[in-house]
């Protein structure tokens, strides 16, 4: 799956330029899905930028292959996780061990980038050492403003809050410290009156 | 000088009036009969007495009320107050630029007495007494930014300065035009700001943002900023828009000069002392259309500025639903006769 292209949008959504390889240096890599793509890109170009990186994939349910072939790319650290839940430890761990120079490669959908790249601010490291690289569905993870849940791979908009229940429509405003969009009850002027949800386009 | 206090709600049977002097010092936003985003940032110095721009931190007839509302939505949502770790500084700061600019403005209802860092507060219309130490926060019943903007009207964000920009990263937000500090907090200049039609391409932030980061200790700025509200209600938060949504619904040809508000934020900017932070105030006056014709000018003009207001802006501000009503409400009260310049009724 290539990358994803984004028609252009307000300023606090944020934009995934493409990892590109800083070389043999201090790494963490993150990817999920498809973003394990990015990373076998990353590596074709640059073999040297596994040297000293330490590889987290949260592969598709049911996808061994893919796996596979990252786990052969020359990581020094490798692990696959079944969620980003069960890897969050392991993640918060390697943020909080690494120095000065360390690099973190992000891939994957908007949902893993956003709370992965809040965690690593919360964590101390720097917004320009962050690469991330947009690759799969272009689902989004949802802030539900009223009851303050948050909703993973939501796929159209509207959309039901997982918490509240609430038809919340999407908005494009985006938070770093969530690593959320915003959504916003559509039929609060209304109550009752939901458009048909449809596709959330890029 | 006497202050008298309304004793009036904003919410539920929103009791909320204006008296006939609140009404003539109402800060009218528009000094022409159009309107477009510009900067419009002025010097915050001592304008006209009796006006809104007469003092630092501007005390009128609501400020007994408008508090009471703001304790009532913190009781409810305590995520409207909120400092990042690194922001404690910077509350010490504004805590200390209210506490002297009100009791020099308004020696009849505020007194601060120093001895060192041992200080005395009192606040008269609040019935508030507090012995504390300057910038020991185990001094005060909650954090300083917390403690002082309970008692100043408007909502508040502490603004921090790093890398070229300014970051949201405190705040006190209880009587916003629709926006959420819970989610907005950790935001610098330009995401916050994402949201807002047209102004981007303009390159209204990138000029405002250049100028505040040079903004200095002493010289404060201001700008007026304002929007359409049904009912005189503070709290028209993101969060709670399930409350009041539905009662923008409610505006007919009968009840629109009545439920109507005009509502205008009064920005202010000040740089702060000893965390290079800046305060930013940002406070709200509500007055409702049938008490805005009571002056001719200021009739006239906003109907010709609502009408002629582009639909994008009047979406983003939220009262397109209601702006065939209101034009036609405000149409009545312009008899086509030339408005003089600025602000200030005739």
């Amino acid at each position: 799956m290539p990358r994803t292209e984004f028609s252009p949008a307000i300023f606090s959504r944020p934009v995934y330029p493409g990892l590109i390889s800083q070389g043999a240096v201090p790494a963490i890599m993150l990817a999920e899905g498809a973003g394990a793509e990015a990373l076998i890109d990353l590596a074709l170009a640059d073999a040297s930028v596994m040297d000293r990186a330490h590889v987290i994939y949260i592969p598709a349910r049911g996808d061994s292959a893919t796996g596979a072939r990252l786990g052969q790319l020359g990581a020094k650290m490798y692990h696959e996780a079944p969620s980003y839940a069960a890897c969050l430890e392991r993640y918060r761990k390697a943020l909080a061990d690494a120095h000065m120079g360390t690099w973190l490669y992000l891939a994957g959908s908007e949902g893993l980038i956003g709370q992965a790249a809040a965690e690593a601010t919360a964590a101390g490291l720097p917004a320009d050492a962050i690469l991330s690289e947009h690759r799969g569905p272009v689902t989004r993870r949802m802030q539900c403003v009223h009851c303050k849940g948050i909703t993973e791979e939501v796929a159209t908009d509207p959309f039901t809050c997982a918490h509240c229940g609430r038809s919340l429509f999407v908005r494009d405003h985006f938070s770093r410290r969530l690593g959320a969009f915003q959504g916003v009850a559509i039929d609060a002027e209304t109550p009752g009156i939901v458009p048909e949800p449809r596709s959330i386009q890029r | 000088m006497t202050m008298r206090f309304n004793d009036e709600t904003f919410r539920g049977d929103y009791t909320f009036r204006n008296s006939p002097e609140a009404v003539r010092r109402f800060p009218f936003p528009f000094d022409q009969d159009s309107y477009m985003y510009s900067v419009n940032i002025e010097p915050h110095r001592k304008t006209r007495a009796g006006s809104v721009f007469e003092h630092r931190f501007d005390v009128d007839e609501h400020y007994v009320a408008e508090m009471r509302d703001r304790a009532i939505t913190l009781e409810r949502d305590p995520l409207r107050c909120q400092s990042l770790p690194h922001m404690e500084l910077a509350g010490w700061d504004f805590l200390e630029l209210v506490m002297t600019s009100k009791a020099e403005d308004y020696p009849e209802l505020f007194t601060l007495n120093r001895d060192g860092d041992r200080w005395h507060w009192i606040n008269r219309p609040l019935g508030i007494e507090q012995r504390f130490t300057f910038l020991d926060a185990t001094t005060l019943p909650c954090g300083p930014m917390e403690y002082i903007t309970r008692q100043t009207q408007g909502d508040h964000a502490l603004l921090d300065q790093r890398d070229g920009n300014l970051w949201m990263d405190a705040g006190m937000v209880t009587a916003q035009a629709d926006w959420s500090l819970d989610f907005d907090i950790g935001m610098n200049f330009f995401e916050w700001h994402a949201p807002v039609p047209k102004a981007n391409e303009m390159g209204v932030f990138q000029r405002a943002l250049k100028f505040l980061l040079n903004l200095q200790q002493g010289a404060p700025v201001r700008r007026l900023n304002w929007t359409m509200t049904v009912n005189p209600r503070l709290d028209t938060s993101p969060e709670t828009y399930p409350e009041w949504g539905p009662e923008k619904r409610t505006v007919t040809p009968e009840t629109v000069g009545a439920k109507q508000h005009l509502r205008v934020e009064l920005q202010t900017l000040w740089r702060l002392p000893r965390s290079n932070a800046i305060a930013f105030p940002i406070r709200c006056y509500l007055c409702a259309l049938d008490d805005i014709v009571t002056v001719p000018k200021w009739g006239r003009r906003l109907h010709r500025v609502l009408r002629d207001l582009p639909d994008e802006l009047a979406e983003y501000k939220g009262f397109a639903v209601n702006r065939g009503v209101i034009v036609d409400y405000l149409a009545r009260f312009d008899d086509g006769a030339e408005t003089s310049p600025g602000i200030f009724p005739d």
